[in-house]
């Protein structure tokens, strides 16, 4: 029978929870690095034992940890981001310039096909790929110096780049997200960038139609139909059918279309799972109710799902990368809360149970789909 | 023989238990320390001083003798007993976030 291993990383330590494939019965190991901000683990497509973490500490700065043995153990590999030439500016808070600087790896994205192959997404906003295992690191420079990388500016949690998209169909083509610049896409594997935000519309910036400068808090893609994304801004629900070269508002009857996750079911490209959020002020769910609005329709249509979810004094948060699903049949859903818990469902959302209730904070969730 | 001792931290993530004792080649500087350190640990680097500008991280300090040393040059001599072995060189995470 196929298993599931869930990789949810918190403000203080990373925990790895595996289950068969009912996914009703969970082991639960951790904390691993006790203590750390965990941004993101995730495993290799290629490899599922190999796994790597990103581990921060306002302290003691950056360190990424590897796993070849599906997070049993753990080594520490290297965790030198170094910008490559002239660092340049960004446009700050206040409206003047000020140089990036590194402050931490907030997305590691293992290669589809070389357990070696990672690459990482870092604040302030710039893109860095390993090539061997994560013992060294070089920045993919064409982003960070793309013409419009001066008026890129940070979002509340910092300037980071926090979503890479790899096309498993178009060898290559890489999309990134920014908070706040937007969508780019690269088709040379990283070395060149283009702005994908045509039909964004962010009106909490002086031209709310700029090629760059939007909130975008998260893109996802389903593998079998790559030119379709979905996307979940500051404000709205996104959808392109072109590969990012633009953009429609598929919000429909959302409660609100603020929020931060947006994914997509693992067997049906039409189906997208949000955690719509009160707004932009408040940061916690709306009317006090935990619902996960799932269209089947790639859109517009919403549904409420909430067996199983608190509907009563609920205030938590679900950040961007806390939310995945899994590739079983039926498919699998999974997302983490700033209160600490961990949800699944094993019936694409119909129904869900918690994993754990009293985690630290919960940052990044993700799930790998064991043989 | 330099005796440091780490945050619980760092010793976690170098896996190292107690106070490290190390050999340092030249004068006993919170330089040559730390490239001791670095050395024999490299999961270490980066984690006490830049990699590149080799700067203090601003939330790290370094005490020795009941004494603040942070913000003495890397390559000032540490006190004697230090470099003789009698007092440890602390390295820690500065008291922040209550």
């Amino acid at each position: 029978m196929s298993r599931v291993r869930v990789l949810v990383g918190t403000r203080k330590g990373a925990f790895v929870m595996t289950a068969d494939g009912k996914r009703q019965s969970w082991d639960v190991s951790g904390p691993h690095f006790g203590g750390w901000e965990i941004y993101h683990l995730k495993g290799s497509p290629a490899d599922p034992n190999r796994i790597y973490a990103s581990q921060s500490s306002s302290w003691f700065g950056q360190v990424i940890q590897r796993s070849s043995d599906g997070g049993k153990t753990w080594e520490a590999v290297g965790n030198k981001f170094a910008y490559e030439g002239a660092v340049g500016n960004h446009l700050w808070y206040d409206g003047t310039q000020r140089p990036f600087e590194f402050a931490r790896v907030w997305h590691l994205e293992p290669s589809l096909n070389d357990p070696d192959t990672v690459y990482a997404g870092i604040q302030d906003a710039a893109m860095f790929r390993t090539t061997d295992g994560g013992q060294s690191w070089r920045e993919l420079t064409g982003l960070r110096t793309h013409p419009s990388a001066s008026a890129w500016q940070p979002g509340a949690g910092g300037m980071c780049l926090h979503t890479i998209l790899l096309d498993p169909s178009h060898p290559g083509r890489i999309y990134i997200a920014i908070s706040a610049a937007g969508v780019f896409r690269s088709d040379d594997g990283g070395q060149t960038w283009r702005p994908m935000n045509r039909g964004l519309v962010s009106e909490q910036i002086p031209n709310p139609t700029a090629e760059v400068g939007h909130c975008v808090h998260r893109i996802a893609m389903h593998p079998s139909r790559p030119n379709v994304l979905f996307m979940q801004k500051h404000w709205d629900v996104m959808r392109s059918d072109d590969a990012g070269e633009s953009w429609k508002d598929v919000g429909g009857n959302l409660p609100t279309d603020f929020g931060f996750p947006i994914d997509v079911h693992a067997h049906e490209p039409d189906t997208v799972y949000v955690v719509p959020i009160k707004s932009d002020s408040e940061h916690y769910l709306p009317d006090g109710k935990l619902r996960v609005y799932r269209s089947r329709t790639g859109g517009h249509e919403w549904e409420a799902l909430t067996k199983g979810l608190p509907q009563s004094h609920c205030y938590v948060n679900v950040l961007r990368d806390a939310m995945a699903v899994d590739a079983l049949e039926p498919g699998g859903v999974y997302f983490g809360t700033t209160g600490g818990q961990v949800y699944a469902s094993a019936d694409a959302g119909d129904s869900w149970a918690p994993i754990v209730r009293d985690l630290p904070s919960v940052v990044s969730v993700e799930v790998q789909t064991l043989p | 023989m330099i005796r440091v001792v780490l945050p619980a931290h760092l010793r976690t993530l170098a896996r190292v238990e107690g106070e490290l004792k190390l050999e340092v080649d030249g004068p006993v500087t919170q330089r040559s320390i730390l490239d001791a350190i670095e050395a024999r640990y490299p999961m270490l680097r980066g984690t006490i001083r830049d990699q590149d500008t080799r700067q203090r991280r601003a939330f790290v300090r370094f005490f020795a003798c009941e004494q603040d040393l942070s913000q003495e040059s890397p390559d000032d001599p540490l006190p004697e007993a230090v470099a003789a072995g009698a007092e440890p060189f602390l390295i820690v995470g500065a008291m922040a976030g209550g």
